[in-house]
């Protein structure tokens, strides 16, 4: 019994077919005078810098949506391996699925290898899995951590281009971080100004950049250890509204303390209707 | 119905996303290399560009693709960084088939390959030069496009036009290794001085029988030129 097949032959590479599709649905509804959901992206303002004992990297929490605020509290930087992490800016599904997928290839090759891995294999692998997608994968990302060579920082570009500092910046804050980094680094810090100088880096991104707010989270990482603070500094705090009525707080109270409004004049002027027509009508009960 | 134009349209630019967050990261760029004998001595500014904001203000655009052997990037970042990381796996992996050192003009060959067929999708222009025992030092250029060509002295990148006319008037055949270091380090100054797409502080690398030498030339050390 032969079964005739034919097997469909299916281009490698970057699959188009949607956008076609939504190119025309952005015509349809631009009619009808809507505007099509915008993607999720980190505004963002992240960092890194390699100190005396390791790495610091840092970043901010706020995801927008065009130009609103989708998450206030979102963690931007992801677990790679034990000793590495990587902090993540752009589209936010991009970032996201990219690190869960090297980290899981970089577990395999770890078991396969038996041993620790390195920065600069994460590195390669990142920046592969970018190039080959030619910028369409939208994630600008810091790379850090620490191996058997020592503490390494990279910064990894969308179209698959990455550079190897001794500290970075990215995403829409990164002009205000780096104004930071550039007055205030200096080679092989201690862990404390290490991590004050990334927590001002951050915090002058989210300051000076409308994309990036909320928090800064924080993560050390040195030969054996990470330390992942978050949040390190909760740089803005929501205020409670407050409304005392008789002493305790009230929130979303209307009463008005009385006397808020002073009275002047009163005047009482009696109405004096006659009844001209009286019906009853029954409510319908059934 | 018809395909619209624009799908860029889909990432709406907005006030919050700057245009350099969106641009291609470019290795603006002077790169240049020349033959002495010898050796050759090859020289890069170390600027990378996205857009108007300089994203690395201290690259180091030459590239070793083997003991001897060393690449110019110019063009997109992603691009000649992919390209050099493919032809230095080839390269590494035909001398070790060999069992003896690589010849320049076969590195060249692999990069002369890859720019020519991947001409349409590839932004990138690059100076292959090195050292090999067969033919001495060689500076071979493949500039976009792909083409390739032997010559003794090649200039590339954004900022190569400013000098072209200073190489011209004052290469000399069978210059010294100090005065092709000079040569090399000037034409870079000026270069770095007229185009805003490269500088930074200059690379210089001295590939000879002996092996590499690597320098610096921080940017108060840069050679002066008339200060208007």
């Amino acid at each position: 019994m032969a079964t005739v097949s034919v097997c469909k032959y299916y281009p490698g590479g970057f699959s188009f077919d949607n956008c076609k599709r939504n190119a025309l649905l952005e015509a349809d509804i631009s009619k009808l005078g809507f505007s099509s959901p915008a993607a999720r992206k980190t505004g963002t303002t992240i960092c890194g810098v390699v100190y005396k004992d390791g790495v610091v990297l840092g970043a901010d929490t706020r995801a927008t949506e065009g130009m609103i605020v989708a998450d206030k509290n979102c963690s931007k930087i992801h677990y790679i391996s034990p000793n590495i992490y990587c902090c993540g800016a752009g589209t936010a599904a991009d970032t996201e699925m990219t690190t869960q997928i090297i980290s899981s290839n970089l577990e395999l090759h770890s078991l396969s290898t038996g041993r620790l891995p390195r920065v600069a294999t994460a590195n390669r692998m990142l920046k592969q899995m970018l190039f080959r997608y030619q910028g369409y994968i939208g994630a600008a990302l810091v790379l850090g951590g620490v191996d058997c060579n020592g503490p390494h920082l990279y910064s990894i570009y969308p179209h698959g281009s990455t550079d190897k500092l001794p500290y970075v910046t990215m995403g829409s804050g990164s002009l205000a971080a780096m104004a930071v980094f550039e007055d205030r680094y200096r080679p092989n810090m201690e862990e404390e100004e290490a991590k004050r100088l990334v927590r001002d880096a951050i915090a002058a991104g989210i300051f000076n950049d409308l994309g990036s707010g909320s928090n800064i989270d924080l993560c050390v990482i040195t030969k054996g250890k990470v330390d992942y603070l978050r949040p390190h500094d909760v740089a803005n705090k929501k205020g409670v509204r407050e409304d005392k009525v008789y002493g305790h707080p009230v929130t979303g109270s209307y009463r008005y303390k009385h006397g808020t409004t002073g009275v002047l004049t009163k005047t009482v002027t009696p109405l004096n209707l006659e009844v001209v027509e009286e019906s009853v009508q029954t409510m319908d009960t059934s | 119905m018809s395909f619209p134009a624009s799908v860029s349209t889909l990432n709406n630019y907005n006030d919050l996303y700057p245009d350099w967050t969106q641009r291609e990261v470019s290795t603006g760029t002077t790169i240049m290399a020349v033959e002495f004998d010898g050796g050759v001595v090859m020289g890069a500014d170390s600027r990378t560009t996205t857009g108007a904001y300089i994203a690395n203000r201290v690259t180091d655009k030459l590239t070793p693709i083997h003991e001897r052997i060393f690449c110019c990037r110019s063009g997109s970042a992603a691009d000649t960084q992919a390209i050099a990381d493919a032809v230095t796996y080839q390269l590494g992996f035909h001398s070790i088939e060999l069992d003896e050192a690589p010849l320049v003009q076969t590195a060249a060959s692999l990069f002369r390959d890859m720019c020519y067929r991947y001409r349409e999708e590839l932004m990138a222009g690059i100076i292959v030069a090195g050292w090999d025992p067969r033919r001495g030092g060689q500076v071979y250029t493949v500039p976009v496009g792909g083409m390739m060509t032997r010559q003794p002295v090649s200039v590339g990148g954004s900022g190569s036009s400013y000098i072209y006319g200073y190489v011209d008037s004052n290469y000399r055949p069978a210059m010294s290794k100090e005065e092709c270091l000079k040569f090399t380090a000037e034409a870079l100054t000026l270069a770095m001085e007229r185009d805003g797409s490269s500088g930074g502080v200059v690379r210089l690398a001295v590939i000879s029988e002996q092996g590499v030498e690597r320098q610096v030339i921080l940017g108060n050390q840069l050679p002066k030129f008339s200060t208007v």
